[in-house]
Protein backbone atom coordinates (compact mmCIF):
# COMPACT_ATOMS: atom_id res chain seq x y z
CA UNK A 1 0.00 0.00 0.00
CA UNK A 2 2.67 2.36 -0.91
CA UNK A 3 -0.21 4.80 -2.53
CA UNK A 4 -1.77 4.81 0.91
CA UNK A 5 1.33 5.55 2.95
CA UNK A 6 1.99 8.09 0.26
CA UNK A 7 -0.79 10.15 0.95
CA UNK A 8 -0.97 9.53 5.06
CA UNK A 9 2.99 10.80 4.56
CA UNK A 10 1.64 14.02 2.96
CA UNK A 11 -1.44 14.68 5.15
CA UNK A 12 1.03 14.45 7.94
CA UNK A 13 3.28 16.56 6.55
CA UNK A 14 0.92 19.18 5.83
CA UNK A 15 -0.70 18.86 9.39
CA UNK A 16 2.30 19.31 10.83
CA UNK A 17 3.13 22.76 8.49
CA UNK A 18 -0.14 24.46 9.67
CA UNK A 19 0.92 23.70 13.33
CA UNK A 20 4.18 25.01 13.09
CA UNK A 21 2.77 28.18 10.42
CA UNK A 22 0.35 28.89 13.69
CA UNK A 23 3.11 29.07 15.98
CA UNK A 24 5.60 31.47 13.74
CA UNK A 25 2.02 33.42 13.32
CA UNK A 26 1.63 33.52 17.03
CA UNK A 27 5.08 34.55 18.02
CA UNK A 28 5.04 37.28 15.13
CA UNK A 29 2.33 38.39 16.75
CA UNK A 30 3.80 38.46 20.40
CA UNK A 31 6.61 40.19 18.42
CA UNK A 32 4.48 43.19 17.02
CA UNK A 33 4.11 44.49 20.11
CA UNK A 34 7.15 44.28 21.80
CA UNK A 35 10.69 46.27 21.78
CA UNK A 36 12.92 46.78 20.10
CA UNK A 37 11.31 48.07 17.08
CA UNK A 38 13.23 48.38 13.87
CA UNK A 39 11.72 51.44 12.24
CA UNK A 40 14.71 51.68 9.41
CA UNK A 41 13.95 48.45 8.36
CA UNK A 42 10.20 48.88 8.54
CA UNK A 43 10.67 51.89 5.90
CA UNK A 44 13.26 49.91 3.71
CA UNK A 45 10.48 47.26 3.51
CA UNK A 46 7.64 49.24 3.01
CA UNK A 47 9.28 51.41 -0.16
CA UNK A 48 9.91 48.08 -1.39
CA UNK A 49 6.39 47.26 -1.17
CA UNK A 50 4.68 49.85 -1.86
CA UNK A 51 6.91 52.24 -4.42
CA UNK A 52 8.14 48.64 -5.86
CA UNK A 53 4.79 47.27 -6.22
CA UNK A 54 3.42 50.08 -8.15
CA UNK A 55 3.19 50.11 -11.65
CA UNK A 56 2.59 46.63 -11.98
CA UNK A 57 -0.79 47.18 -10.06
CA UNK A 58 -1.51 50.21 -11.63
CA UNK A 59 -0.90 48.86 -14.71
CA UNK A 60 -2.88 45.33 -13.72
CA UNK A 61 -5.70 47.60 -12.33
CA UNK A 62 -6.03 49.47 -15.14
CA UNK A 63 -6.07 46.93 -17.91
CA UNK A 64 -7.99 44.65 -15.57
CA UNK A 65 -11.02 47.24 -15.24
CA UNK A 66 -11.10 47.70 -18.87
CA UNK A 67 -11.85 43.71 -19.73
CA UNK A 68 -14.19 43.58 -16.86
CA UNK A 69 -15.82 47.03 -18.69
CA UNK A 70 -15.94 45.58 -21.53
CA UNK A 71 -17.53 42.41 -20.34
CA UNK A 72 -20.17 44.17 -18.47
CA UNK A 73 -20.85 47.72 -21.04
CA UNK A 74 -22.12 44.11 -23.62
CA UNK A 75 -24.28 43.12 -21.93
CA UNK A 76 -25.80 45.99 -20.09
CA UNK A 77 -26.32 47.35 -23.80
CA UNK A 78 -27.96 44.60 -24.49
CA UNK A 79 -30.06 44.72 -21.77
CA UNK A 80 -31.01 48.18 -22.42
CA UNK A 81 -29.21 49.58 -18.72
CA UNK A 82 -25.97 50.92 -20.56
CA UNK A 83 -26.17 53.35 -17.76
CA UNK A 84 -25.65 51.23 -14.79
CA UNK A 85 -22.39 50.52 -15.80
CA UNK A 86 -20.84 52.94 -13.51
CA UNK A 87 -22.70 50.84 -10.68
CA UNK A 88 -21.80 47.66 -11.77
CA UNK A 89 -17.81 48.60 -12.16
CA UNK A 90 -17.91 49.90 -8.26
CA UNK A 91 -19.47 46.70 -6.52
CA UNK A 92 -17.25 44.37 -9.30
CA UNK A 93 -14.34 46.68 -8.42
CA UNK A 94 -14.47 47.76 -4.89
CA UNK A 95 -16.00 45.40 -3.05
CA UNK A 96 -14.31 42.06 -5.17
CA UNK A 97 -11.91 42.20 -8.31
CA UNK A 98 -10.09 44.63 -6.80
CA UNK A 99 -8.58 43.36 -3.38
CA UNK A 100 -8.36 40.23 -4.76
CA UNK A 101 -6.33 41.43 -8.04
CA UNK A 102 -3.88 43.57 -6.29
CA UNK A 103 -3.60 40.76 -3.61
CA UNK A 104 -2.81 38.39 -5.90
CA UNK A 105 0.06 41.00 -7.97
CA UNK A 106 1.49 42.16 -5.03
CA UNK A 107 1.63 38.47 -3.65
CA UNK A 108 3.17 36.92 -6.50
CA UNK A 109 5.92 40.03 -6.35
CA UNK A 110 6.55 39.58 -2.23
CA UNK A 111 6.17 36.37 -1.64
CA UNK A 112 9.05 35.42 -3.74
CA UNK A 113 10.99 38.20 -2.81
CA UNK A 114 10.62 37.55 0.74
CA UNK A 115 10.91 34.21 1.24
CA UNK A 116 14.48 33.59 -1.56
CA UNK A 117 15.74 36.82 0.59
CA UNK A 118 15.26 35.01 3.89
CA UNK A 119 15.60 31.63 2.55
CA UNK A 120 18.95 32.24 1.10
CA UNK A 121 19.75 34.28 4.64
CA UNK A 122 19.05 30.82 6.76
CA UNK A 123 21.20 28.74 3.94
CA UNK A 124 24.68 31.42 4.73
CA UNK A 125 23.81 31.03 8.48
CA UNK A 126 23.01 34.88 8.48
CA UNK A 127 19.59 34.01 10.29
CA UNK A 128 22.23 31.81 13.27
CA UNK A 129 24.43 34.69 13.31
CA UNK A 130 21.61 37.32 14.20
CA UNK A 131 20.82 34.73 16.74
CA UNK A 132 24.65 34.66 17.69
CA UNK A 133 24.40 38.94 18.38
CA UNK A 134 21.27 39.01 20.50
CA UNK A 135 18.60 39.94 18.04
CA UNK A 136 15.38 37.96 17.74
CA UNK A 137 15.47 37.16 13.94
CA UNK A 138 11.32 37.63 14.00
CA UNK A 139 11.46 40.91 14.96
CA UNK A 140 14.17 42.09 13.07
CA UNK A 141 12.77 40.75 9.77
CA UNK A 142 9.22 39.36 10.14
CA UNK A 143 7.70 42.51 11.99
CA UNK A 144 8.67 44.96 9.77
CA UNK A 145 8.11 42.85 6.53
CA UNK A 146 4.32 42.57 8.17
CA UNK A 147 3.87 46.06 8.71
CA UNK A 148 4.86 47.31 5.85
CA UNK A 149 2.44 44.97 4.10
CA UNK A 150 0.03 45.90 6.19
CA UNK A 151 0.52 49.78 5.03
CA UNK A 152 1.33 49.29 1.73
CA UNK A 153 -1.53 46.41 0.74
CA UNK A 154 -4.57 48.85 1.21
CA UNK A 155 -2.99 51.87 -0.25
CA UNK A 156 -2.07 50.01 -2.74
CA UNK A 157 -5.89 48.61 -3.57
CA UNK A 158 -7.06 51.79 -3.11
CA UNK A 159 -4.91 52.86 -5.93
CA UNK A 160 -5.29 49.86 -8.24
CA UNK A 161 -9.48 50.25 -7.47
CA UNK A 162 -9.23 53.96 -8.61
CA UNK A 163 -7.42 53.09 -11.51
CA UNK A 164 -9.79 49.82 -12.42
CA UNK A 165 -13.02 52.19 -12.33
CA UNK A 166 -11.03 54.98 -14.44
CA UNK A 167 -10.59 52.50 -16.73
CA UNK A 168 -14.05 51.55 -16.98
CA UNK A 169 -14.87 54.63 -17.50
CA UNK A 170 -12.63 54.85 -20.68
CA UNK A 171 -14.34 51.69 -22.28
CA UNK A 172 -18.33 53.47 -21.26
CA UNK A 173 -16.96 56.20 -23.02
CA UNK A 174 -16.20 53.94 -26.17
CA UNK A 175 -19.44 52.71 -25.64
CA UNK A 176 -21.07 56.42 -25.93
CA UNK A 177 -21.47 56.39 -22.40
CA UNK A 178 -21.28 60.28 -21.13
CA UNK A 179 -18.75 60.42 -18.59
CA UNK A 180 -20.82 62.18 -16.10
CA UNK A 181 -23.38 59.37 -15.69
CA UNK A 182 -21.15 56.99 -15.49
CA UNK A 183 -19.32 58.56 -12.71
CA UNK A 184 -22.46 59.53 -11.22
CA UNK A 185 -23.20 55.81 -10.83
CA UNK A 186 -19.86 55.14 -9.40
CA UNK A 187 -20.13 57.84 -6.68
CA UNK A 188 -23.69 56.79 -5.89
CA UNK A 189 -22.38 53.40 -5.07
CA UNK A 190 -19.38 53.99 -3.28
CA UNK A 191 -20.84 53.85 -0.38
CA UNK A 192 -19.66 53.51 3.47
CA UNK A 193 -20.39 50.28 3.38
CA UNK A 194 -18.97 49.11 0.09
CA UNK A 195 -15.35 50.42 0.98
CA UNK A 196 -15.65 48.66 3.95
CA UNK A 197 -16.00 45.46 2.16
CA UNK A 198 -13.26 46.12 -0.05
CA UNK A 199 -10.99 47.48 2.32
CA UNK A 200 -10.96 44.79 5.31
CA UNK A 201 -9.37 42.11 2.87
CA UNK A 202 -6.15 43.88 1.92
CA UNK A 203 -5.34 44.05 5.60
CA UNK A 204 -5.90 40.06 5.89
CA UNK A 205 -4.02 39.65 2.45
CA UNK A 206 -1.06 41.75 3.93
CA UNK A 207 -0.46 39.84 7.15
CA UNK A 208 -1.35 36.29 5.15
CA UNK A 209 1.23 37.26 2.23
CA UNK A 210 3.86 38.55 4.76
CA UNK A 211 4.09 36.12 7.62
CA UNK A 212 3.83 33.01 4.87
CA UNK A 213 6.58 34.53 3.43
CA UNK A 214 8.57 34.76 5.78
CA UNK A 215 7.57 31.26 7.42
CA UNK A 216 8.85 29.61 4.04
CA UNK A 217 11.77 31.75 4.10
CA UNK A 218 12.79 30.42 7.54
CA UNK A 219 12.34 27.26 6.81
CA UNK A 220 14.16 27.02 3.49
CA UNK A 221 16.31 23.80 3.49
CA UNK A 222 18.60 22.45 1.32
CA UNK A 223 20.71 25.30 -0.02
CA UNK A 224 19.92 26.99 -3.79
CA UNK A 225 17.48 24.14 -4.45
CA UNK A 226 15.34 24.11 -1.38
CA UNK A 227 15.00 28.23 -1.31
CA UNK A 228 13.36 27.93 -5.04
CA UNK A 229 11.59 25.05 -4.05
CA UNK A 230 10.36 27.20 -0.94
CA UNK A 231 9.65 30.01 -3.01
CA UNK A 232 7.32 28.78 -5.11
CA UNK A 233 5.51 26.77 -2.29
CA UNK A 234 5.19 30.13 -0.93
CA UNK A 235 3.44 32.31 -4.09
CA UNK A 236 1.11 29.25 -4.23
CA UNK A 237 -0.09 29.14 -0.53
CA UNK A 238 -0.35 33.01 -0.70
CA UNK A 239 -2.25 32.96 -3.64
CA UNK A 240 -4.68 30.11 -2.76
CA UNK A 241 -4.70 31.51 0.85
CA UNK A 242 -6.03 35.23 -0.80
CA UNK A 243 -8.71 33.05 -2.80
CA UNK A 244 -9.84 31.40 0.58
CA UNK A 245 -9.44 34.33 2.81
CA UNK A 246 -11.23 36.25 -0.03
CA UNK A 247 -14.35 33.63 0.01
CA UNK A 248 -14.11 34.12 3.95
CA UNK A 249 -13.93 37.49 4.60
CA UNK A 250 -16.92 38.18 2.43
CA UNK A 251 -19.01 35.50 3.84
CA UNK A 252 -18.28 37.33 7.14
CA UNK A 253 -18.94 40.83 6.28
CA UNK A 254 -21.70 40.22 4.54
CA UNK A 255 -23.19 38.69 7.58
CA UNK A 256 -22.05 41.28 9.73
CA UNK A 257 -23.65 43.49 7.65
CA UNK A 258 -26.76 41.37 7.70
CA UNK A 259 -26.90 41.71 3.69
CA UNK B 1 35.13 27.92 31.52
CA UNK B 2 33.30 25.83 28.92
CA UNK B 3 32.77 22.64 29.62
CA UNK B 4 30.65 19.27 27.84
CA UNK B 5 29.62 16.38 30.29
CA UNK B 6 28.36 13.61 28.52
CA UNK B 7 26.15 15.66 25.69
CA UNK B 8 24.35 13.64 23.27
CA UNK B 9 22.55 15.43 20.57
CA UNK B 10 20.56 13.84 16.96
CA UNK B 11 18.75 15.35 14.58
CA UNK B 12 15.91 13.46 13.29
CA UNK B 13 16.68 10.15 14.95
CA UNK B 14 20.35 10.49 13.25
CA UNK B 15 22.76 10.71 15.93
CA UNK B 16 25.61 13.94 16.18
CA UNK B 17 27.13 13.27 18.83
CA UNK B 18 27.48 10.69 21.70
CA UNK B 19 28.70 11.42 25.03
CA UNK B 20 30.79 14.00 24.14
CA UNK B 21 32.70 15.22 27.51
CA UNK B 22 35.95 18.20 27.20
CA UNK B 23 36.64 21.40 28.52
CA UNK B 24 38.09 24.45 27.77
CA UNK B 25 40.48 26.36 29.93
CA UNK B 26 40.17 30.48 29.97
CA UNK B 27 42.70 32.05 27.78
CA UNK B 28 43.25 28.99 25.88
CA UNK B 29 42.70 27.90 22.62
CA UNK B 30 41.25 24.43 21.82
CA UNK B 31 40.89 23.01 17.89
CA UNK B 32 38.18 20.55 17.45
CA UNK B 33 39.19 18.85 14.71
CA UNK B 34 37.80 15.11 12.62
CA UNK B 35 36.76 14.49 9.57
CA UNK B 36 33.90 16.43 7.50
CA UNK B 37 30.00 15.07 9.39
CA UNK B 38 32.00 14.17 12.53
CA UNK B 39 29.97 16.50 14.55
CA UNK B 40 32.49 19.43 15.13
CA UNK B 41 30.50 22.81 14.08
CA UNK B 42 27.28 20.94 15.95
CA UNK B 43 29.58 21.76 19.31
CA UNK B 44 29.89 25.15 18.96
CA UNK B 45 25.72 25.75 18.01
CA UNK B 46 25.17 23.89 21.59
CA UNK B 47 27.39 26.36 22.97
CA UNK B 48 25.56 29.32 21.53
CA UNK B 49 22.00 27.31 21.93
CA UNK B 50 21.24 27.61 18.50
CA UNK B 51 20.61 23.66 18.85
CA UNK B 52 19.84 22.16 22.43
CA UNK B 53 21.38 18.78 23.66
CA UNK B 54 19.04 15.50 23.74
CA UNK B 55 21.04 14.44 27.17
CA UNK B 56 24.02 16.19 29.08
CA UNK B 57 25.22 19.28 30.46
CA UNK B 58 26.84 22.34 28.51
CA UNK B 59 28.71 24.93 30.99
CA UNK B 60 29.77 28.47 30.30
CA UNK B 61 31.72 30.41 33.48
CA UNK B 62 30.37 27.51 35.82
CA UNK B 63 26.56 28.34 34.38
CA UNK B 64 24.63 25.08 33.05
CA UNK B 65 23.33 26.76 29.78
CA UNK B 66 21.57 23.47 28.89
CA UNK B 67 18.17 24.59 30.74
CA UNK B 68 18.24 28.40 30.72
CA UNK B 69 15.57 31.18 29.18
CA UNK B 70 15.85 32.92 26.29
CA UNK B 71 16.85 36.29 28.10
CA UNK B 72 19.40 34.46 30.35
CA UNK B 73 21.07 32.96 26.71
CA UNK B 74 21.42 36.42 25.15
CA UNK B 75 23.45 37.37 28.58
CA UNK B 76 25.14 34.35 28.01
CA UNK B 77 25.52 34.84 24.29
CA UNK B 78 26.51 38.47 25.12
CA UNK B 79 30.21 36.58 26.28
CA UNK B 80 30.81 35.00 22.59
CA UNK B 81 31.72 35.86 19.66
CA UNK B 82 30.98 33.52 17.11
CA UNK B 83 32.95 33.70 13.39
CA UNK B 84 31.08 31.24 10.93
CA UNK B 85 31.71 29.13 8.21
CA UNK B 86 31.84 31.20 5.04
CA UNK B 87 32.10 34.33 7.62
CA UNK B 88 27.70 34.87 7.49
CA UNK B 89 28.55 38.28 6.78
CA UNK B 90 24.55 40.33 6.41
CA UNK B 91 24.64 40.65 2.54
CA UNK B 92 22.53 43.54 2.37
CA UNK B 93 24.60 45.74 4.92
CA UNK B 94 27.69 47.52 4.41
CA UNK B 95 31.53 46.34 6.10
CA UNK B 96 30.63 48.63 8.21
CA UNK B 97 27.59 48.27 9.28
CA UNK B 98 28.37 44.90 9.79
CA UNK B 99 31.04 45.36 11.85
CA UNK B 100 29.28 47.61 14.01
CA UNK B 101 25.99 45.06 14.04
CA UNK B 102 26.04 44.95 17.51
CA UNK B 103 27.05 48.50 18.35
CA UNK B 104 24.29 49.84 16.24
CA UNK B 105 21.75 47.59 17.34
CA UNK B 106 22.32 48.56 21.05
CA UNK B 107 22.95 52.57 19.87
CA UNK B 108 20.17 52.72 17.62
CA UNK B 109 21.00 52.90 14.39
CA UNK B 110 24.00 55.79 15.13
CA UNK B 111 26.04 55.45 12.55
CA UNK B 112 28.47 58.39 12.83
CA UNK B 113 29.10 57.49 16.78
CA UNK B 114 30.05 53.80 16.33
CA UNK B 115 32.10 54.41 13.15
CA UNK B 116 35.62 54.89 15.37
CA UNK B 117 34.77 51.98 17.07
CA UNK B 118 34.22 49.36 13.40
CA UNK B 119 37.35 51.47 12.09
CA UNK B 120 39.39 50.20 15.14
CA UNK B 121 38.65 46.90 14.37
CA UNK B 122 38.93 46.78 10.93
CA UNK B 123 42.72 48.20 11.59
CA UNK B 124 42.40 45.53 14.40
CA UNK B 125 41.94 42.55 11.80
CA UNK B 126 44.27 43.76 9.02
CA UNK B 127 41.90 45.52 7.28
CA UNK B 128 42.20 49.37 5.78
CA UNK B 129 39.45 50.99 6.67
CA UNK B 130 38.55 52.25 3.19
CA UNK B 131 36.19 49.40 3.13
CA UNK B 132 34.14 50.70 5.57
CA UNK B 133 31.15 51.86 2.41
CA UNK B 134 32.02 48.36 0.77
CA UNK B 135 29.55 45.49 0.42
CA UNK B 136 30.27 42.11 1.54
CA UNK B 137 30.24 40.50 -2.02
CA UNK B 138 32.61 43.39 -3.15
CA UNK B 139 35.49 41.38 -0.84
CA UNK B 140 37.71 38.57 -1.71
CA UNK B 141 36.90 35.14 0.64
CA UNK B 142 39.60 35.85 3.05
CA UNK B 143 38.86 39.81 3.51
CA UNK B 144 35.16 38.62 4.51
CA UNK B 145 36.57 36.09 6.82
CA UNK B 146 38.46 38.88 8.50
CA UNK B 147 35.51 41.13 8.75
CA UNK B 148 33.87 38.38 10.26
CA UNK B 149 36.23 38.03 12.75
CA UNK B 150 36.03 41.84 13.72
CA UNK B 151 32.51 41.61 13.54
CA UNK B 152 32.61 39.00 16.40
CA UNK B 153 35.30 40.99 18.50
CA UNK B 154 33.38 44.72 18.11
CA UNK B 155 29.89 42.71 18.93
CA UNK B 156 30.68 43.31 23.22
CA UNK B 157 34.23 42.49 23.19
CA UNK B 158 33.69 39.01 24.04
CA UNK B 159 36.17 36.55 26.15
CA UNK B 160 35.08 33.72 23.92
CA UNK B 161 35.72 33.43 20.50
CA UNK B 162 34.18 30.82 18.49
CA UNK B 163 35.67 30.14 14.55
CA UNK B 164 33.98 27.34 12.66
CA UNK B 165 36.52 26.50 10.12
CA UNK B 166 37.45 29.88 9.51
CA UNK B 167 40.22 29.13 6.86
CA UNK B 168 38.30 26.74 4.79
CA UNK B 169 38.35 27.48 0.96
CA UNK B 170 40.94 30.19 1.41
CA UNK B 171 44.05 30.11 -0.18
CA UNK B 172 47.04 29.93 1.86
CA UNK B 173 48.16 33.47 2.63
CA UNK B 174 44.64 34.35 3.28
CA UNK B 175 44.05 31.76 5.30
CA UNK B 176 47.79 32.07 7.36
CA UNK B 177 46.39 35.36 8.02
CA UNK B 178 43.60 34.12 9.55
CA UNK B 179 45.55 32.04 11.98
CA UNK B 180 47.82 34.51 12.70
CA UNK B 181 44.98 36.96 13.83
CA UNK B 182 43.73 34.31 15.92
CA UNK B 183 47.10 33.55 17.59
CA UNK B 184 47.49 37.06 18.19
CA UNK B 185 44.50 37.75 19.63
CA UNK B 186 44.60 34.84 21.74
CA UNK B 187 48.18 36.54 23.29
CA UNK B 188 47.56 39.64 23.23
CA UNK B 189 43.87 39.69 24.89
CA UNK B 190 43.73 36.89 26.48
CA UNK B 191 41.11 35.29 24.62
CA UNK B 192 39.39 32.02 25.13
CA UNK B 193 38.79 30.22 21.63
CA UNK B 194 37.37 27.51 20.19
CA UNK B 195 38.22 26.85 16.54
CA UNK B 196 36.49 24.31 14.64
CA UNK B 197 38.61 22.80 11.28
CA UNK B 198 39.63 19.53 9.50
CA UNK B 199 43.18 21.72 8.35
CA UNK B 200 45.61 19.67 10.41
CA UNK B 201 48.20 22.46 10.22
CA UNK B 202 45.98 25.03 11.00
CA UNK B 203 44.88 23.54 14.26
CA UNK B 204 48.76 23.14 15.28
CA UNK B 205 49.75 26.41 14.12
CA UNK B 206 46.56 27.88 16.99
CA UNK B 207 45.60 25.05 19.49
CA UNK B 208 46.69 24.76 23.37
CA UNK B 209 44.82 21.84 23.17
CA UNK B 210 43.24 19.76 20.97
CA UNK B 211 39.87 17.50 20.83
CA UNK B 212 39.31 14.94 18.14
CA UNK B 213 35.66 13.59 16.80
CA UNK B 214 35.22 10.96 15.15
CA UNK B 215 31.33 9.75 14.04
CA UNK B 216 30.53 11.97 17.32
CA UNK B 217 32.46 10.63 20.01
CA UNK B 218 35.77 12.34 21.53
CA UNK B 219 38.83 9.84 20.41
CA UNK B 220 41.52 12.34 21.80
CA UNK B 221 41.61 15.06 24.20
CA UNK B 222 45.28 17.14 25.39
CA UNK B 223 47.84 18.99 24.09
CA UNK B 224 49.11 19.28 20.36
CA UNK B 225 52.09 17.63 21.90
CA UNK B 226 50.58 14.39 22.99
CA UNK B 227 48.38 14.26 19.67
CA UNK B 228 51.86 13.26 18.15
CA UNK B 229 52.09 10.51 20.22
CA UNK B 230 49.23 9.02 20.35
CA UNK B 231 48.17 6.13 17.35
CA UNK B 232 45.58 4.95 17.07
CA UNK B 233 44.08 3.03 14.13
CA UNK B 234 41.81 6.34 13.48
CA UNK B 235 44.55 9.11 14.62
CA UNK B 236 47.15 7.59 12.69
CA UNK B 237 44.70 7.57 9.36
CA UNK B 238 43.64 11.05 10.22
CA UNK B 239 47.12 12.58 10.54
CA UNK B 240 48.76 10.52 7.79
CA UNK B 241 48.66 12.96 5.24
CA UNK B 242 50.10 15.54 7.63
CA UNK B 243 52.44 13.48 8.34
CA UNK B 244 53.81 12.74 4.81
CA UNK B 245 53.55 16.30 3.95
CA UNK B 246 55.86 17.22 6.77
CA UNK B 247 57.96 14.64 6.07
CA UNK B 248 58.51 15.20 2.46
CA UNK B 249 59.30 18.40 3.20
CA UNK B 250 61.67 17.82 5.95
CA UNK B 251 63.81 15.54 4.06
CA UNK B 252 63.43 18.39 0.91
CA UNK B 253 65.16 21.00 3.62
CA UNK B 254 67.50 18.16 4.44
CA UNK B 255 68.75 16.88 1.03
CA UNK B 256 69.03 20.60 0.11
CA UNK B 257 71.13 21.83 2.92
CA UNK B 258 73.01 18.75 2.16
CA UNK B 259 73.95 20.00 -1.28
CA UNK B 260 75.04 23.30 0.23
CA UNK B 261 72.10 25.67 -0.76
CA UNK B 262 68.73 26.76 1.31
CA UNK B 263 65.59 25.55 -0.87
CA UNK B 264 65.72 27.90 -3.99
CA UNK B 265 62.02 30.19 -4.42
CA UNK B 266 60.43 29.44 -7.98
CA UNK B 267 59.51 32.40 -9.28
CA UNK B 268 57.08 31.40 -11.86
CA UNK B 269 55.10 28.92 -8.93
CA UNK B 270 56.06 31.29 -5.78
CA UNK B 271 56.85 28.15 -3.87
CA UNK B 272 59.48 25.71 -3.18
CA UNK B 273 60.65 23.56 -6.42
Amino acid sequence: MPVIRAILERFRSVVEGVQDLTLFTVETLRALFSRPFYLRETIHQLHFAAIGSLLIVLVSALVAGQALAIQLVRELANSGVKGQLGHFMVISVVRALGPVLVGMVVASRMSAGITAEIGAMRSSDQLDALVAFGTDPIRRLVVPRVIALVIALPALTILGDALAVIGGGWVGLQYHLPIESYYAGVFKFLTPKNLLVGMIKPFAFAVLIAIVACWKGFRSEGGAKGVGVSTTQSVVIASVGILVTDGICTRLIFRLLGW
Amino acid sequence: MIEFRHVDFSIDGNAILRDVSFSVARGRTTVILGPSGSGKSTILRLLLGLYHPDAGSIFVDGVDVTHINASRWREIRSRMGMVFQQGALFDSMTVGENVGYALLEANGDDEVEVAPAVRHYLELVGLDPYLIDRMPDQLSGGMQRRVAIARALAARDPMILLYDEPTTGLDPQSAERITDLIVQLRDQQGKTAIMVTHDIPDAFKVADAMTILEQGRVVFEGSPDALISVSTPFINQFLAPFRTAMGAASRRFEAATRRGAPPRTDPQRGGTP
